[in-house]
């Protein structure tokens, strides 16, 4: 698995690796100033700096990276429940309005402000202390912090799409790659966004689109660019982390010609640190073009998911190009019976008619 | 800031250990306890009595109610508190997750209310 990271690296064009950098947050703690700024601080300013956040403006000019910062880990504090951390880090951090995240996800504006005030209120009561945490907390609240943003594009990736969380979400992602620029992980994951953002248009529309059959053209080059630079930026920092290896992929999938092999040690790689069904069907799926669809299949029996409609959809395309079309329908069919979509039940309802031995079956119920 | 580190855990589980793995127990949060009062966190704290030694008490209607035991049945019961001084939510978190009954049970991390106006409604 080293193989393909060594394999990334020089893939990319690289300027020649810089010496190790030290971390970040010793580079800020160094800051004397900052440091007496933060000692200086009474509960009432702090509050008076969450108000402040409330009426946050695009960008504020006059604060300190190191305030943006320790506003973020404020509002993904483990303290605060999931939905809170993502509400608050769109209107302190985003500066959205409450109505604006309620529309985002598709909740009553009422809900969504209660949310809110009850998410400060437990920042104040609580002591959820206003800050960079300490170098020892760091990872857990840097993952935390992460994760939060995935979550809000996630929620925007949808379905359905919400083209304004991507936005923020990438938007924030940004924020925190500028704000920990030798945090690899926050740099794989601008990447990674920037990445899936780029194909945004090509999703658009009632039908899914397979990636296969994309339009090139309506992807966004810019953000491939932007995505591309920040992944190289992250892997020559030498420690490599499940974001990074998503933009990979998802770097590798932009390419004309998937490097199907190195996609496949990739998603083992991944699977390694992250191992869950999702990540070794793709990884199946990913051998399955690289060593051909016996190989793959061997990969798909090993997986436990019998309710996963995706399982059963990958497994009868690789039976189709097998020309096992009796199995490849049958899979198909259970396929259909579990997708939770009317994108995916068309799209399933097609690949199902289009088997030579479809017509004599009877169809299946939507 | 006050919190108030609140221990449950299982009694059920406790009457199933080894009078050593007890013992282990018992060192294990008096070395706990010893290094949180010498630190000059400790405000209090104290072991309570099995919840079977509970009594709860309710006035409705006038009348006094007296019963038997806890007055929920849970999974976990309380078995213990500390209450601590530090500077932040941080600080407290860090203490709880050090109190031995963290590994078995479940410490509730409770801030203590200094101006009344604060409490949620």
């Amino acid at each position: 698995m080293q193989d393909a990271f060594a394999a990334a690296l020089e893939r990319w064009p690289r300027a020649g690796i810089p010496s190790r950098p030290g971390a970040w947050i010793q580079t800020v703690a160094r800051n004397a100033a900052i440091d007496r700024i933060r000692r200086a601080r009474t509960l009432e300013r702090k509050s008076e700096l969450l108000a402040r956040a409330e009426a946050a403006e695009e960008e504020d000019v006059d604060t300190l990276p190191d305030e943006r910062l320790a506003l973020i880990f404020t509002c993904c504090h483990p303290a605060l429940a999931t939905d809170a951390q993502v509400a608050l880090t769109l209107q302190a951090v985003g500066g959205l309005t409450a109505a604006e995240v309620a529309r985002a996800f598709l909740v009553p504006e009422a809900t969504m402000a209660q949310r809110l005030v009850r998410a400060k209120r437990k920042i104040r009561t609580a002591g959820i202390p206003f800050r960079v945490p300490p170098d020892h907390l760091l990872p857990d609240r840097t993952t935390a912090a992460l994760a939060t943003v995935y979550l809000i594009f996630n929620a925007g990736y949808g379905p359905p799409v919400r083209d304004e969380l991507c936005d923020e979400a990438v938007r924030l992602g940004r924020l925190l790659a500028v704000l920990m620029p030798d945090e690899p992980e926050a740099l794989g994951l601008a990447a990674l966004m920037l990445l899936h953002d780029a194909r945004r248009e090509a999703r658009r529309g009632e039908a899914l689109v397979l990636l296969e059959d994309q339009d090139h053209a309506l992807w966004d080059p810019a953000r491939i660019e932007e995505g591309r630079r920040l992944l190289d930026r992250a892997l020559r920092l030498r420690r490599p982390g499940a974001y990074q290896l998503q933009a990979a992929i998802a770097s590798l999938h932009l390419e004309d010609e998937t490097d199907w092999p190195q996609v496949a040690a990739l998603y083992g790689e991944l699977a390694a640190r992250q191992p869950s069904p999702v990540v070794e069907l793709n990884r199946a799926v990913a051998v399955a073009m690289a060593d051909g669809p016996d190989a793959g299949l061997a990969l798909l029996d090993r997986i436990d998911l019998p309710r996963y409609h995706l399982l059963h959809a990958a497994r009868a395309d690789l039976l189709r190009r097998l020309g096992r079309d009796a199995e490849a329908a049958a899979e198909y069919e259970v396929a259909l019976a579990l997708a939770p979509t009317s994108q995916e039940r068309a799209f399933l309802t097609e690949r199902l008619r289009s088997l030579p031995c479809a017509n004599s079956r009877p169809a299946a119920a939507p | 800031m006050q919190y108030m580190l609140l221990i449950n855990s299982s009694e059920e589980g406790w009457a199933t250990l080894t009078d050593e793995q007890r013992n282990e127990m018992h060192a294990a949060y008096g070395a706990f306890t010893e290094e949180i009062r010498a630190k000059g966190v400790m405000v209090g704290g104290d072991q309570l009595a099995a919840s079977s030694d509970a009594t709860t008490v309710r006035i409705r209607d006038g009348e006094t109610l007296v019963t038997d035991g806890p007055f929920a049945e849970t999974k976990e019961q309380l078995g213990g508190y500390y209450l601590i001084e530090v500077e932040s939510l941080d600080d407290a978190i860090e203490w709880a997750a050090r109190i031995p009954g963290a590994r078995y049970g479940v410490i509730e991390v409770r801030p203590v209310v200094t101006q009344p106006a604060e409490v949620a409604g």
